[in-house]
């Protein structure tokens, strides 16, 4: 069992905790994600690591709820445990390995979107400690959804842009990129992560301007461990799995489509429960909503 | 009857257990046990003992159940093997012990998987325990992977008096009898969560939700954790695919995802939180055991269900015994066929699979008859999922995070055979992830036989 320290929600839906996890606190790096079940009948739930403090011996974790899983996961409370946490997963980030003079010439950019703001903190939060310098970007609908703001402050150049303009820059990712670079910042290296389709865009762009971009995969998972396949994805027409070849990959070589497409697998299975667990005794299935 | 006729065993009607997940097999009871035992012949020089992986004193354990003396049959059977429940349901005995048992010459082997199930299930009633280890050694050692070897390295070591900690990467102990093999071969809370704490009875410590190469190295593990010595058990590893168009079309799944959905993940049970797909029409590719595990399980599921392989009936690699099981519960298998493409719908799921028939050919070096396709003799099979059975390839994650640790050119770790030991000092492996995928006795036989290995290291260290 691992014991909740922490749990608030951050904005609408989108829930940050502070969990007791000695093991993975001790060997994440940035980039890498890990796997919790919320009880013994739990899911397996694949989530990004927002920040760890080593000594402490804890990690932080920031999930959006959307499925009958997350929302369980939403609900628990600092002092509450969960069942399993596993990690770290994956590999970690491709700047981890590269030498500190190297990164000081490059010029930096990160695009976060949603929730995937969250493992985009770590990334930033190591280069600043190895003395990089980066520019961040966050995409949110709206201010209320901006999330880990005054954080990100601390550690790079953050610019916010929101769809509807009411915070910061006005528009998506991809228009506030083109403005920064036609402003003269020629970004040499672009990390994008956040929902799938914001991603292909991204990417669509990064192409466009001749930036390297690497993406940060978050398909459907069970073991995490390279055992089960289930998400395998075509990375320059060769199968990767995301848990033991990625998380991240170039994204100029990813084919999003096919991911994207892989990702319904279970919407109807997990809408299904989710309608079950919010209707509990009066759900009968008959309103065909969930067929 | 004459002695030449093993005794029947009962087992779930086919039309009824293809529609539930309860164990197929029912085992024996006391009467017919003791009535089978009778056909022994209690050879002077048994050969089914040189056919066992693990050396079970076959014939002294069932002269014990002989005079219904089920406790010591269990001690003479648990000396020599940490899992008898387990064995006795999926141990390939046909071409193992039994398959070396002098009255099948003349008339059915003596049936040692059955009465090796039956002391194993009534010593659990009974609540008879194994017996550990007298005296403590003092020197710890890690065991990477609770599967069969690594359950087997880690109950002999602590018998032998070692401090055995294991780490297993899943949130539950027991690798491929837990996720792999389904609950109506294997049960999984009755047989195998037992056998696993008949393992822990011994002082054997277990931490789940560890990966090794991940959470903590091996080099961490001796250096700064205090284990002297190290079992890496950590089974084969990603699944393979065939790389044909349509491969990653929705309704396609490897067999292992499909098979820990249903049984690790429970998804069989309607109640379980984790989804699976139920198919309508199913196509398994492939034709060992795990393709037939997969397949009955669809079936389960309720599934009409193909099994596509490229070889004919003869070279099917699985067992017997699953392939007359599967038949008898109505799965079709399409032999000397092999798939080509799959195909989909405009949403991305599968609607079909293209398949072509095969001939076999001359002998290759091998000695086996290699399949050769028939020109233009493609044909479809409607379904809506496709479970590729094709093996797996040696997992990454401990070989690359381990320094001077030799892998082979599959990638497999290497390892000598009697003692286990790898080209790293205190490091020894054994398994899938020294062999490949193979069978749960021969990796059960690795663990014993780097038991002794580790044991012999430790004393003269």
């Amino acid at each position: 069992m691992f014991k909740i320290l922490e749990a608030n929600e951050l904005t609408t839906n989108i829930y940050q905790m502070i969990v007791e996890a000695p093991r993975v606190a001790e060997a994440c790096l940035p980039g890498q994600f890990l796997i919790i079940r919320v009880d013994e009948e739990g899911e397996r739930i694949p989530l990004t690591i927002c920040d760890y403090d080593r000594e402490k011996g804890t990690v932080e974790i920031v999930v959006q709820a959307i499925g009958a899983e997350t929302h369980l996961l939403s609900k628990l409370k600092a002092g509450d445990h969960l069942a399993d946490v596993v990690g770290p997963l994956g590999k970690p980030s491709d700047l981890c390995e590269e030498s500190i003079e190297d990164l000081k010439k490059k010029k930096i950019v990160f695009i976060a979107g949603g929730v995937g703001t969250a493992p985009v903190y770590p990334q930033a939060k190591w280069l600043k400690e190895h003395g990089v310098d980066c520019d961040v970007i966050i995409g949110a609908k709206n201010k209320d959804l901006v999330i880990l703001e005054d954080r990100f402050k601390k550690v790079c150049n953050l610019h916010v842009t929101t769809d509807d303009g009411s915070y910061g820059r006005s528009g998506m990712v991809t228009k506030a990129l083109q403005d920064l670079w036609d402003e003269g910042n020629k970004y040499d290296h672009c990390v994008a992560i956040g929902p799938m389709i914001m991603m292909k865009f991204v990417c669509k762009l990064t192409q466009e301007l001749g930036i390297p971009t690497v993406v940060s995969m978050n398909p459907i998972m069970v073991d995490g461990t390279g055992m089960c396949g289930a998400c395998r994805l075509t990375v320059d027409g060769q199968v990767k799995f995301a848990c033991v070849d990625g998380p991240e990959f170039d994204g100029h070589k990813v084919d999003f489509d096919q991911a994207m497409n892989r990702m319904k697998l279970y919407k109807t299975e997990e809408g299904r429960l989710l309608l079950k667990a919010q209707e509990g005794d009066t759900h009968h299935g008959g309103c065909g909503n969930c067929d | 009857m004459d002695g030449f006729v093993r005794v029947p065993v009962r087992e779930q009607d086919a039309k009824v257990r293809a529609t539930n997940f309860k164990e197929v097999c029912l085992g024996y009871n006391k009467e017919e046990a003791e009535k089978e035992a009778v056909r022994c012949l209690n050879c002077k020089n048994p050969q089914c003992v040189q056919g066992c992986p693990v050396s079970i004193n076959i014939p002294a354990f069932i002269q014990q159940v002989k005079t219904g003396d089920v406790e010591g049959a269990y001690q003479t059977i648990s000396k020599s093997s940490a899992l008898p429940a387990v064995c006795g349901r999926v141990c390939p005995q046909e071409s193992q012990c039994e398959g070396k048992c002098v009255r099948g010459i003349k008339g059915d082997a003596v049936s040692i998987g059955k009465l090796e199930r039956y002391v194993a299930d009534t010593a659990r009633e009974m609540g008879i325990l194994p017996e550990g280890a007298k005296e403590k050694k003092g020197k710890k050692v890690a065991v990477i992977g609770s599967g069969p070897s690594g359950l087997t390295c880690a109950g002999d070591l602590a018998k032998m008096g070692y401090d055995v900690t294991i780490f297993e990467a899943l949130h539950e102990a027991g690798g491929v009898l837990v996720y792999g093999i389904p609950e109506f071969r294997l049960p999984k809370e009755a047989v195998v969560k037992k056998e696993i704490e008949n393992v822990k009875s011994l002082g054997v410590k277990l931490e789940t939700d560890v990966v090794i190469g991940k959470s903590v190295t091996i080099d961490d593990l001796m250096e700064k954790e205090g284990f002297e010595a190290v079992f890496i058990g950590s089974g084969a590893g990603l699944p393979r695919f065939m790389n044909i168009p349509g491969e990653q079309a929705m309704g396609v799944f490897s067999a292992n995802e499909f098979l820990t959905r249903s049984n690790l993940m429970k998804a069989f049970d309607e109640n379980s939180r984790t989804p699976i797909m139920r198919p309508k029409k199913c196509v398994v590719v492939g034709g060992g055991n795990v393709a037939m595990d997969a397949a009955r399980t669809a079936l389960r599921l309720g599934a009409e269900v193909h099994v596509v392989y490229r070889r004919g009936e003869e070279e099917l690699p699985a067992r017997k015994e699953e392939v007359g099981h599967a038949k008898e519960e109505g799965i079709i298998f399409d032999l000397l066929t092999n798939p080509v493409e799959i195909h989909a719908d405009e949403n991305g799921w599968v609607t079909g699979i293209t398949c072509i028939r095969m001939e076999l050919g001359e002998p290759d070096e091998s000695g086996r008859r290699s399949p050769v396709e028939v020109p233009g003799s493609e044909f479809e099979i409607e379904c809506d999922a496709v479970i590729m059975s094709l093996g797996t390839s040696p997992n990454p994650l401990i070989s690359s995070t381990t320094k001077g640790l030799e892998i082979n050119r599959r990638k497999c770790i290497v390892a000598e055979e009697a003692t286990g030991q790898t080209s790293k000092p205190g490091v020894f492996a054994g398994g899938d992830a020294v062999t490949g995928a193979a069978t749960v006795i021969l990796a059960m036989g690795a663990g014993k036989a780097a038991a002794k290995g580790i044991d012999e290291y430790l004393s003269n260290k």
